[in-house]
This record gives structure tokens, sequence and C-alpha cells, in this order.
């Protein structure tokens, strides 16, 4: 197994505060890899420092074997057609309608026919569970849950092999998010994606990852999800142990379901 | 080579090779088109030795499609590429079409259309001239309710705005005032030397910059600089859910966000236009001196002799009308964004269109005024 996203000694530092010291990070492909932490934990900060969006203070980052921390603008343009990323907040251009937006990294990258851009989207659009209706949809005119959808579909564009997702059920409802939940694992198993999602909702990491990065001190503790719920690491063990997971496990047992 | 065909008697055998990517699309669309499959109800694909993406399974589930569309149907040697069943199961049986615009490309020539189309414009200026009366309504209220109840004027709030849109001002007014009176005077003293008349160049830079020059410039410097900046700001405010907030605590988004900007705006404005004035006089003053070899001190009695009692106040006044009207169009469209960032920046540009188009015609109207005044 070879590691698509590899991320050794990173350093990331703002005037005098340390956001990561010395952090390393693998994953490998067809994986499913959450990344948790406290908020301020450099989460995001991580996450833009693999994209390419940030240059680390020091330390190296591989996409695919590839560093891309010294890589020039043009070289940087044909990683980041490989990988799809959602962002929070969704971020899809509000100037154009649902089909401009998952057309519009085909139109930059890639020579089509209009017919043949349509038909893509549209697939794209059907593919994260939304019909025809919604594609010519202003993002101002969609549901929270709508807009994450277009964003997946949007991220899913250029068949990437790699996607990043940024925080993917937050401000969705818990029936929307495990919705969401399923369609990542639906679309990670038919597409074989490798995926790593910042994620803060339990459920979502229980239910989607395979292991879990946690953000501590500027470090990575990294382990499967049986594994870090033992690790006596005090965050770490408030996080998965604190009284909303033992809440969460409560009511699984009283109903008998599993995770 | 994407694409192999080789026709046998009884069907058409297509080896598919290669990579189909997103990427190598249009290569592979070009060599699809070339299929012929001759008239042949049968097509044998293979397609063990491709590699497929998504959308490679699209092009070949496409092209099958319309294949079958032809009547040919297609069987695969070995196992179908799973991509093409998820694409089915996605596609479902329903056909795949994308809804036309609500207004396509030759709707315009329907006469129908053309009705709708005046009919949806009347109603939408209509609601316009209804929101800007509610607007305006609200903000008197606002003024009523305020002028009774001291605490209500939140001075802190107008000191800022009198910063912002004056005190910060400052340089780019005098500058703009300065020059525009250098120019005024150049002007008037190329054509007035003609008639050997150098000294009426002071009444035309005293006059021209204290009644018209001085104030009109500085409104629409001002309209163009804090006119926009209220309406970003209270749009963005209204993105943010800011104003939905302000009006859930229970606070007034008109007396808090409208009321010190318009105030703020109209004791910062005439102030600016004093300080326009006074540069201008100086730069009129500096030119005669420079241009014209006037001693200063014959500038001055000329000023003096030129300007009425009158000059200067008849400039003045139009300063806080000029504020009102450009701090309520940044207002108002500010607080009419809603959705998104598109809506804002049309919106901004808006009120600074608004503003200047106002601030020239509340002008024009003034002269007229104060020509039947006498003035």
């Amino acid at each position: 197994m070879a590691a698509v996203v590899e991320v050794r000694g990173l350093v990331n530092r703002f005037g005098r505060q340390t956001v990561h010291r010395d952090l390393d990070m693998s994953v490998e492909e067809g994986e499913v890899f959450g990344i948790v932490g406290g908020s301020g934990s450099g989460k995001s900060v991580l996450l833009r420092s693999i994209l390419g969006l940030q240059k680390p203070t020091a330390g190296t980052v591989l996409l695919g074997g590839r560093d891309i921390t010294g890589m020039s603008a043009a070289e940087l343009r044909g990683v980041k057609a490989g990988y799809g990323v959602t962002f929070q907040q969704g971020a899809l251009f509000s100037s154009l309608n649902v089909l401009q937006n998952v057309q519009l990294p085909m139109i930059e990258h890639l020579q089509l026919p209009r017919r043949a851009l349509d038909e893509l989207a549209l697939l794209k659009l059907r593919l994260v569970g939304l019909n025809a209706d919604s594609a010519r949809k202003y993002p101002a005119q969609l549901s929270g849950g709508m807009v994450k959808r277009v964003a997946l579909a949007r991220a899913l564009a250029l068949d990437p092999k790699l996607l990043f997702l940024d925080e993917p059920t937050s401000g969705l409802d818990p029936i929307g998010a495990q919705a969401f939940d399923e369609l990542v694992v639906y679309l990670q198993r038919e597409l074989a994606l490798t995926v790593v999602m910042i994620t803060h909702d339990l459920d979502t990491l229980f239910g989607t990852c395979t292991r879990v990065g946690v953000l501590v001190d500027g470090k990575m503790i990294t382990d499967t999800l049986a594994g870090i719920v033992h690790n006596p690491q005090p965050w770490i063990h408030a996080y998965f142990r604190g009284p909303r997971a033992r809440q969460r496990e409560t009511v699984q047992r009283e109903t008998g379901h599993g995770a | 080579m994407y694409c192999v065909a080789r026709r046998q008697a009884d069907r058409v055998e297509l080896l598919l090779r290669g990579e189909w990517r997103v990427t190598t699309l249009p290569a592979i669309e070009a060599e699809l088109a070339t299929v012929d499959t001759g008239g042949q109800r049968r097509l044998q694909v293979d397609a063990r030795e491709a590699q497929f993406d998504l959308s490679g399974a699209w092009l070949l589930h496409d092209f099958l499609a319309r294949a079958g569309a032809g009547g040919v149907s297609a069987e695969f040697t070995g196992e179908a590429p799973p991509a093409l069943a998820l694409i089915a199961r996605t596609l479902g049986n329903e056909p795949a079409a994308v809804g036309e615009d609500a207004m396509s490309r030759t709707a315009w020539l329907d006469p129908a259309f053309a009705v709708e189309g005046l009919g949806r414009k009347t109603v939408a200026g209509w609601r316009l001239v209804e929101s800007l009366l509610a607007f305006l309504g609200r903000v008197s209220y606002a003024v009523g309710r305020a002028s009774v109840q001291l605490r209500r004027w939140r001075p802190t709030s107008i000191t800022r705005h009198v910063y912002d849109t004056g005190i910060t001002a400052i340089p780019i007014v005098a500058l703009i005032a300065f020059l525009i009176a250098v120019i005024l005077a150049y002007m008037g003293a190329q054509q007035l030397r003609k008639f050997g008349a150098d000294i009426f160049v002071v009444d035309l830079v005293t006059v021209g910059v204290l009644r018209e020059l001085g104030v009109l410039l500085t409104a629409i410097i001002v309209a163009g600089r804090s006119g926009s900046a209220f309406a970003a700001e209270i749009g963005a405010m209204r993105l943010n859910e800011e104003v939905d907030a302000l009006q859930a605590i229970g606070v007034d988004p008109i007396e808090v966000l409208v009321l010190p900007r318009v105030i703020g705006l109209v004791i910062a404005l005439p102030l600016l236009t004093v300080i326009a004035d006074g540069i201008g006089l100086v730069g009129g003053g500096l030119l005669c001196h420079t241009l014209l070899d006037m001693p200063l001190s014959q500038y001055l009695n000329r000023a003096n002799e030129a300007i009425a009692s009158t000059t200067f106040w008849v400039g003045i006044i139009k300063a806080p009308v000029f504020a009102l009207l450009i701090a309520l169009a940044g207002t108002w469209c500010g607080l009419r964004v809603r959705g998104s960032s598109r809506d804002l920046g049309r919106l901004t540009t808006l009120a600074v269109v608004q503003a200047i188009f106002f601030v020239i015609l509340a002008d024009a109207l003034f002269a007229v005024m104060f020509m039947e005044m006498d003035i």
C-alpha cells in the first residue's frame, strides 16, 4: 500500500504562535482518514498545508509521492487537478448556478464539448443524490444539506482519487448528516477513493473512518478507531470518553445499535 | 488508440484499451465518433484491457446508449467495467435532461414573453418604490423616536462615522479641490486674457468654487468613498445574518445602522466642504500669483469684492442635503442585499451611481431655486 498523503516534520508558525511542531501524518490508499482536534489546534492550517494553499514554515508534504512544498505554481496546478476538496461552508460560487459550479473545474482543466459538460456535471449531481431540477438553482436557493452535496459533486468533477472534506456534516441535522455519511462511504467504495476528512462529529467518525489522527500539542497521534478510544492522553480521553461520547454509547446500548 | 473496431460476419467487435480518464476524454470522444457499426445489429465490447474512471465510463455509457437508440445491441466479452454499472444505477431510467433556462435564446422574440417581461418589470419597479417609501418612513420614524429619547442618538457610532467619512477623506478632498481650482483659474485666465480682463479670473475661481464646485466635487468624492462603504458594510452584515440578529435582539437596524451613518455624514460633509472651499481659494490664489503675476493682496481684495455675503452659504447649504442623499442611497442599497455576494457587488455599485445621480439632480434643483430667489 502506497501512502497517498504523507506529511513529514511539518512545522507551522505564525509570529510567536506555533501551530504544528514536527507533525507526521500518513494516509494510505483506500482509507477514510479522520482528523480530530480541538478548536484552534490547527486542523484547518494542516489541511491548507496539505492542499498547497499555504506554504508551511518547515517540513514536507507529499501527495502521491511528490513533494508539493517546493513546487512552482504551474506544477501545483497539476497536483490540484488530482484531488477534490469540499470546504466547511460549501464555498459554492454564488454567481454560478449548481450546474455551472460543478462544471467550473472541468471547464478550467479540460476541453470538453458543451453536451459532455452538461451530462457529466449532471451525472455527478445524480451521484451525490441531487436531481436535474436543482441544476439550475443558485447556491442562495439551496438548503444546507444540498450545499454540501453540490460541494461534493464539484469536488468529484475531475474524478479525483483523493478527496478532502472539511467538516462535511457540520450544520446538518442528524438525519441529513447520517445520509451524508452514507453517501461518503458509498462513493468511497464505488469510486475507490481515499478520503481525508476533518470532523467533529463522533457519529461521522465512527460511521465512516477507518483511522483517526488526533491533533494534540501541534503533533498528530494516529490510531485505529478501536485503539484511539483507549488512548490515555487526557484530551483524547475527554474527546472519546467525555459525557457526549458516553451518552452516545448509552443510547446505542439501549436501542441495540452498534457503531 | 483507445478503441479498435473489427467487423465480423454477424457482429462488430470493439476492443477498448488504455486509460479512459477525464483528462483523455476529448481524444477518446473523437475516436469513438469514427467507429462505424456498418449496419450490424450486434456489438461485442471487450473492455478488459482498459481502465476507466467515472467520466471515461460515462463516455462509453453514452456511446452504448446512442448505439442502443439506433437499434444496436451491445454485449461485453468478460466483465463490464464496474463504473458502468454505477452510472446505470445513478442515472436510473429517468431521462437525464437539464432543465431549460427560463430565458432561452429565442424566448425574447415571443410576444407573450415580452408582455410578461414588461409586467414583471412594472411590478418589480412598483415594489422598489414601495420599499423606498417604507425605508424612508422607517428612517423618519427612527429619527422621530431618537429626537425624543436622547440615548438613541448613539454618539460613539456617529463619531466613528464622522471620522471614517470625514477626517479620513480630508487629504483626497483637499487635493482634488486644489487641482480643480487650479484648472479653473488656468482655463479662465487663458480666455479672459484675450479681453484684458485677467482680474475676473478671481471672480471665476472664488464664485465657482464656493457656490458650485467645492460642494459638488466633495459630494461626488464622498459618494464614491462612503456611499459604497455604507452599502458594502451593511450588505455584508445582511449576508452574515447580523441584521437579522439585531432584529431578533429587538434592536431596530435602521436606528443602529442607518441613523448614525446618515447623521455622521450630514455632520462630516459640510465640514469637508469648508475645507474644500478653503483649499480651492488658496489654489486659485496661488495660480493667479504665479501665472498672472497678481499680488496676493490684490487677489484678496478682488475676492472680497467678488463674493457676496451669500456666496459661501449658498454652497454650504447644499452639503447636508447631499450628505443625506448619499447616506440614504448607500444604506438603502446595503439593506436590500440578500442571498449572495453577487447581489452585494451589484448594490454597492448601484449605491454609488444613485448617490451621484441624486446629488447632481439636487444640485440642478438648487440652481433653479437660487435663480428664482435671485441669490
